[in-house]
């Protein structure tokens, strides 16, 4: 019975198997340093409903646009701003039309060390710290928002010499994680504890929106990614609810 | 053209890698002195520590710096006790640093001079009484100056190429460790493409410069290898 069923059985196996390999494809995505572990676990979940795979690349938004416009072979852009999608559409690199906001981020005032950063941030006015770290506001947006803060709370011009500056998000968390910076602006991403959705060590000060402008958190189908239906599918999938409640359970807004 | 801020950088970093390099002879010579002539067991592990920075990413080095220097670790627990405070984000800091990171560009062109000179002009020194200190001051500082000349402009300009390093330790700070390298990233990130290519300019034009000087002048090819 075994015997005669087991030819039949290889034939359907392989089938199914080089069925899956022909329909499923690859698509690399630039994602920014603040996505990394959304995107993770996004990827993962994207592969399992769909079975295209998303190979990732993490770095700073503002590096992976110049690379981009160097013909990166990336298909899709994951960036922390909205300037860098609209400029790619301007100038021809993405598929005209196809950005869309995909996350809200979310700044935390944070200190490695437990009862550092009271939940209201009256820290900041107090300035008594050496070091305040933030990612570098001429190219990283979360710099950009950290700034506006300290502008709101008119403590900018004050704390400006204790400015130490990371290259990306990644970098000023670890600035701050190894107590070389008292405190830093960095990502509720970096920070929460998924299980609990509170700030998972240290002491640390979500910031209310209505100090910096929104921060909205943008992608876009680059033209190298137009005919892939993985990157196609991709970009359907960011938008779905399974990616949404990764997206929340990370601390990231929702668009709205 | 180069802005106010771009030329404070080029200024800060050949500050520092002056300072530098004026550590790393001191340091290095003794220690390549050493290396060229000891036949104790630790040579070789000697060798491969001072070494470890060619092979190591600088990211690496950096990192471990950090977490070294930092409040929480070993070193900076000591310069805390000193009353130093700790290391990253200061000039100090990115000077050590930086010694650390481009010792092997001093040191093996040091100990390369020192072995080729060999034995017989220490025994000739020796036989006309000169002393140990003597001997090393009039016989083999003159005899290795190719070697001196060469360890002081590769480390010198290694460090003023240096990135890796100086990204992770120095926080980026106008004016105080925001080196050249730095910049030039910096203003690619904000996309001044412009800022960024003169900066870049001048650093190709200084690094060609100090290769043709190698090379051509000094003639010193041995040091080819060293050169990632």
């Amino acid at each position: 019975m075994l015997t005669t069923a087991f030819p039949r059985l290889v034939i359907a196996l392989a089938l199914l198997l080089f069925g899956q390999v022909s329909w499923a494809a690859t698509t690399l995505v630039a994602v920014a340093s603040d996505f990394t572990k959304p995107m993770t676990e996004i990827a993962a979940a994207f592969e399992k409903a769909t079975g295209h795979s998303a190979k990732l690349s993490f770095g700073s938004s503002g590096k992976a646009f110049a690379q981009i416009q160097s013909d990166a072979p990336f298909e899709v852009y994951l960036s922390a701003s909205e300037k860098y999608p609209l400029e790619l559409e301007k100038t021809g690199f993405a598929v005209a039309n196809t950005h869309f906001v995909y996350a809200i981020g979310k700044l935390v005032l944070w200190s490695a060390t437990p009862g550092y950063v009271d939940d209201q941030g009256k820290i900041l006015a107090t300035g008594n710290f050496k070091h305040i770290a933030l990612a570098d506001p001429s190219h990283a947006p979360y710099g950009v928002v950290a700034e506006e803060v300290m502008k709101s709370l008119g403590v900018l011009d004050k704390l400006r010499p204790l400015f130490v500056m990371g290259e990306n998000i990644s970098q000023t968390f670890q600035f701050v994680s190894t107590g070389n910076a008292e405190l830093g602006f960095v990502g509720l991403a970096q920070v929460i504890d998924v299980n609990s959705g509170k700030i998972g060590s240290g002491s640390g000060w979500i910031i209310p929106d209505n100090l910096h402008s929104p921060f909205r958190q943008m992608a876009v189908l680059l033209k190298t990614g137009a005919e892939n239906p993985a990157a196609l599918a991709l970009v359907d999938f960011l938008k779905s609810p399974t990616a949404l409640a990764i997206i929340e359970k990370y601390g990231f807004g929702l668009p709205k | 053209m180069l802005s106010p801020d771009d030329l404070d950088t080029l200024l800060l970093t050949f500050k520092v890698a002056g300072i530098a390099t004026a550590l790393m002879l001191l340091i290095g010579t003794p220690l390549a002195w050493w290396l060229a002539r000891t036949r104790s067991a630790w040579k070789g592990i000697i060798n491969a520590v001072v070494a470890l920075p060619l092979v190591l990413p600088p990211t690496v080095l950096g990192f471990y710096l950090l977490v070294l220097m930092g409040p929480a670790g070993a070193v900076g627990k000591f310069t805390s006790w000193l009353g130093l405070g700790t290391l990253p984000f200061t000039f100090t800091g990115l000077v050590i640093a930086s010694v650390l990171y481009s010792m092997p560009f001093v040191v093996q062109p040091l100990q390369a001079s020192f072995t080729t000179i060999g034995e017989q002009p220490l025994e000739a020194a020796a036989t006309l009484r000169a002393s140990p200190l003597d001997t090393f001051f009039s016989v083999i500082i003159p005899l290795a100056k190719p070697g001196f000349l060469t360890a002081s402009i590769l480390g010198f300009a290694h460090t003023v190429g240096e990135f890796g390093v100086v990204l992770m330790v120095g926080g980026n700070i106008p004016g105080k460790t925001r080196v050249v390298s730095v910049q030039i990233y910096n203003h690619v990130e904000a996309l001044e493409y412009a800022e960024a290519h003169w900066l870049a300019g001048c650093l190709l034009l200084f690094s060609f410069t100090v290769l043709i000087i190698l090379y051509t002048v000094l003639k010193t090819h041995p040091v080819a290898h060293q050169l990632k």
